[in-house]
């Protein structure tokens, strides 16, 4: 109540519209050329900082998310899985580095579904642009949180013990198939941004598609062991091959077949979940 | 096709489920002047410009902008209009500046000129003081500014403004306004919608009245107030049992149909102006005298404008008795 009260005081002290100064503005009717997809995609990558700026609360789950991650399972499953909390997180934490962030992506969904309800997307899409660049620039916003992510856990990581052997390029390498991954997946996101009416429901289907899909692969332990039928889920599903192919290159190889299958998978969710983002974007 | 039309539509629908929410709407809309969409909410005057601005399609029908499609010609209509929704359409995380700097990269401009131009506006819209501070910390006054500017930043030839003063206190209503008008006044066409009859009644010089998604009526305001008729005179007897009385003598001295409220002491009249050269007041003082005269004692009356209400009841009620005549 009182912060309304200041706020229609503050508001009498400005000054009223110059109309003669607004006239002399509406004069100029040249339009300068619209800009390329690449400027109008970024241009809203910088709007996603901004918004990080702004309110960096919304961090918290790209840095005390994956160290309370790294630090839950390396210390729950360590002893048991591979008898050393420091063996296990050798092959944990590519894994769970690619389980959390493929998580995290689920997020963008419910930014895109926040916008909509709050008319600034109508904006948007009326303006004479690359049509898929909102899209884009939220991909682009989330791909720097992914970076930070991935620092924290890589650095968590190195100091209770995890050493890749692939060095600095081998990780290097390894996070970078992790955004490709991770931008291409998440249009699986922005489709159901588009499509769900409310932020709840969106986070709900998230749930439902990001758990089963996280934790039946081969983040936590060889799938050997698995029954038959689970096995065959969890050896094609992306996030396996994604993970075995971060590991591996971390750990100094180069997993050929599980590069490809991950890009493939990629390539997979943009042409398909792509399509009927733009689909439901231009319909709505 | 006259590319004298800003907006052309021939039976535009929108069908959402069972709703018909625009029904057939054929608007033509001049270019250079302020056109009202008047209308309840729910009546489809959103939907409508929503269709319009590229942000719906249209169920059937057809609706040009500038001459061009909405639906195949979308992006040469999206260079040419700007939208002022319901809710601001900024982003209220961001600064007024950022959010202008924003726009004016998506536009096209350069840094440089984006910074310019949002410096421009916000000291235009007086809002330069507010410049650093996010939107949703802004009053809905200055919410209603930072948004049309951001409409504005390259003058559009189109101007779409949806119920741009619903929610904002008269002094903000009257900043509105005169900014509506400064940009006709430099040849940008304004669809403007509204509940509120005296605001397309200052701003716009034609109106459409919609209710559940058709045109009704539409012409010039002086046409449109014509037949609604000058207003209402609300009157209150002492004794209820002189109701039908009153609705008997006022019935003749108004030539019109008298509503009997819920209150059954109280009546309502039209005052409709029609065959005439009396004014309402006066109209209305001798349906006045003619109760006195009747020995009928009237304890309280009032001379109302009319509002979007009775224009709605003129309007439907005119619907059947012109349809009658049409048939005799």
């Amino acid at each position: 109540m009182s912060t309304a009260a200041t706020r229609e005081a503050e508001d009498l002290t400005f000054t009223a519209p110059k109309t003669e100064s607004l006239a002399a503005l509406l004069v100029a009717r040249e339009r300068p050329p619209r800009p390329s997809a690449l400027a109008a995609s970024v241009t809203f990558g910088w709007r996603a900082m901004l918004k990080i700026k702004h309110v960096p609360e919304q961090l918290f789950d790209v840095t005390a998310f994956p160290i309370m991650m790294v630090l839950m399972y390396t210390y729950l499953f360590g002893g048991a899985l591979a008898g050393s909390v420091d063996a296990y997180i050798q092959f944990l934490l590519p894994g769970i580095l690619v389980m959390s962030v493929v998580m995290i992506t689920m997020y963008t969904g419910v930014a895109i579904n926040t916008d909509i309800d709050k008319g600034v997307f109508d904006r948007f899409r009326t303006l004479p642009i690359w049509r898929p660049a909102p899209m884009v620039g939220y991909l682009l916003g989330d791909a720097v949180r992914y970076v930070m992510a991935s620092v924290v856990m890589l650095t968590v990581g190195m100091i209770i013990g995890y050493r890749p052997e692939g060095g600095p390029m081998g990780v290097l390498l390894g996070v970078v198939l992790l955004l490709v991954f991770s931008f291409a997946f998440s249009w699986i996101w922005t489709m159901f941004g588009l499509m769900l009416r409310t932020e709840k429901s969106v986070m709900g289907v998230s749930m439902m598609v990001i758990f089963p899909l996280t934790f039946l692969s081969n983040v936590f332990v060889e799938p050997k062991t698995m029954p038959g039928w689970l096995q065959a889920f969890v050896n094609n599903s992306p996030v396996t091959h994604l993970a075995t192919a971060v590991r591996e290159l971390m750990a100094g190889n180069w997993p050929t077949a599980d590069i490809a299958w991950t890009l493939g998978w990629a390539a997979l969710f943009v042409v398909g979940f792509g399509a009927i983002t733009m689909r439901l974007y231009n319909r709505r | 096709m006259s590319t004298d039309l800003a907006i052309e539509t021939n039976g535009l629908v929108k069908v959402f489920g069972d709703n018909r929410a625009v029904d057939g709407v054929d608007l033509r809309v001049p270019a250079g002047t302020v056109y009202g969409l008047l209308g309840p909410n729910g009546a489809g005057k959103t939907t409508t410009v929503k269709m319009l601005a590229t942000l719906l399609r249209p169920d059937g029908g057809e609706a040009l902008v500038f001459g061009s499609d909405v639906l195949k010609d979308a992006d040469t209509v999206r260079g040419r209009v700007s939208l002022t929704g319901q809710y601001a359409s900024v982003d209220e995380d961001l600064t007024g500046t950022e959010n202008l700097l924003l726009l004016g990269r998506l536009l096209g401009h350069g840094k440089r000129a984006s910074r310019e131009r949002a410096a421009q506006l916000l000291d235009a819209f007086g809002l330069t003081e507010a410049a650093d501070r996010q939107v949703k910390n802004y009053s809905g006054g200055m919410r209603r500014r930072i948004d049309i500017a951001a409409s504005i930043l390259n003058t559009p030839d189109l101007l779409f403004l949806d119920e741009p003063t619903t929610g904002l206190d008269p002094r903000s209503r009257n900043q509105v306004w005169d900014i509506v008008r400064a940009v006709v006044a430099q040849g940008t066409t304004v669809l403007l919608t509204t509940q509120y009859l005296d605001e397309a009644d200052q701003l716009a010089s034609r109106i459409a009245v919609i209710d559940h998604g058709r045109v009704i009526a539409e012409g010039t305001k002086g046409e449109l107030k014509a037949s609604v008729g000058a207003g209402a005179v609300h009157v209150r007897l002492r004794d209820a049992d002189r109701r039908p009385d009153a609705e008997r003598v006022l019935t003749v001295a108004l030539n019109a149909t008298v509503q009997l409220e819920a209150d059954p002491v109280a009546l309502t009249a039209r005052v409709n102006g029609h065959g005439t050269e009396l004014g309402a007041a006066e109209q209305a003082a001798r349906a006045l005298a003619e109760l006195a005269r009747e020995g009928i004692t009237v304890d309280n009356f009032a001379l109302g404008q009319p509002s979007l209400d009775e224009v709605f009841l003129a309007l439907t009620d005119r619907k059947p008795a012109t349809e009658k005549e049409a048939v005799a």
